[in-house]
């Protein structure tokens, strides 16, 4: 059953996927919700250009397609911040994904409730990411 | 016969078919809006000019259509212009009429990027519709004692004098499915290779529906 959705999933697509499909950008890595990233942002300062890094926690993505955006969160200064992202914005100059963090949730809103070691997120074992991309991986189970 | 002046515009004008909205970057990293229109298969099936009708036009005619399904009278326009039968026809009022040739193929590069056009089309059908869709009335309070009363128009006039509702009313009833001009938009890019225009906001119309994109004959 799951297999059939997705498989009709993939075949419908979207009238306008050939016109979107200009406007979006290849060079973004995959990351998803509890990820730690460090987002590039080429910022105008009239006739300059400097580079703006964020770096937090991706708190969730919104949407599909061409508008799809993600949010970030930090704690700087004692102070939550969060900045939400075009994934596919062109002024992005790049996004570094740092650590997979291991989470439950799509959107990791509970997170704003929390302060200090409550506020954590555990990263991802290697071995877990790998099995997800498909690689095999020998367990070392101990005797 | 009276001579009315008129300024007679050179307007271009295709038909096409709404594909349905999207967005795109533009060159100041923006974010824009865009609805996709396909206008291919434009064609001129018959050319007016003051000497033969006494006004100047071109007649168009755009869509694929069953041959076996075009009436005789219709047959015989399109092979008069030496065109395969099209579907929709519609005729543009424009100076230079004279400039234009019949069987002449229209392509989406009679606009340009940036250039303003109107885009006429039939609006989505809402049905029955009350007052405050279908006019933008304020309705009634939610609270303080508002009884059965939330989204009605209130009172529609005098009582004794002048002891009628005048005509022309705005009352709640059928909204939508009429023609429509959404006049000066914006043309934010130009694809000849695949005959789509991308339209900068939105159009009237169901996505499918048949437009008629014209230059702007308004102004801004």
């Amino acid at each position: 059953m799951n297999d059939l959705w997705q498989s009709s999933k993939e075949k419908h697509m979207h009238k306008l996927d050939f016109i979107d499909s200009a406007s979006l950008r290849t060079d973004i890595p995959e990351f998803g919700p509890g990820d730690t990233v460090s987002v590039h942002v080429n910022i105008v300062e009239g006739k300059n250009t400097r580079v703006q890094v964020f770096k937090g926690y991706v708190l969730g993505r919104q949407g599909h397609g061409v508008g799809e955006t993600f949010t970030v969160r930090k704690v700087s200064f004692g102070v939550g911040v969060e900045r939400t992202f075009p994934v596919h914005s062109p002024v992005t100059e790049k996004i570094e994904v740092l650590a997979r963090g291991d989470v439950r949730r799509a959107k990791l809103y509970y997170m704003r409730d929390r302060h200090g070691k409550a506020a954590r997120i555990k990263e991802k074992r290697e071995s877990t990411i790998a099995r997800q991309q498909g690689e095999k991986v020998e367990e070392v189970t101990e005797a | 016969m009276t001579n009315i002046s008129r300024v007679e515009l050179n307007v271009k004008g295709l038909l096409g078919t709404k594909l349905g909205m999207t967005q795109v970057w533009d060159e100041n990293n923006v974010l824009i809006p865009v609805t996709v229109v396909q206008a291919d298969s434009n064609v001129v099936t018959q050319i007016r000019t003051t000497d033969s009708d006494g006004y100047n036009s071109v007649q168009i005619g755009f869509g694929r259509i069953d041959p076996r399904k075009v009436t005789k009278p219709l047959a015989g326009h399109f092979e008069k212009a030496g065109v395969t039968p099209r579907r929709h026809v519609v005729e543009i009022r424009t100076g230079d009429s004279g400039s234009y040739e019949l069987g002449q193929d229209l392509t989406v590069e009679s606009f340009e990027t940036g250039q303003k056009v109107d885009v006429i089309g039939k609006t989505k059908g809402k049905g029955f519709a009350g007052v405050m869709k279908r006019h933008g009335f304020a309705g009634v309070g939610a609270s303080h004692g508002s009884h059965k009363n939330h989204r009605k128009p209130g009172s529609i006039g005098g009582a004794s004098t002048p002891g009628r509702v005048f005509k022309g009313l705005r009352m709640a009833g059928r909204m939508g499915g009429v023609r429509q001009t959404t006049h000066n938009l914006t043309v934010h890019a130009v694809d000849p290779e695949k005959n789509l225009l991308l339209i900068k906001g939105a159009l009237p119309g169901a996505r499918g529906q048949v437009v008629l994109v014209r230059t702007a004959v308004k102004g801004a």
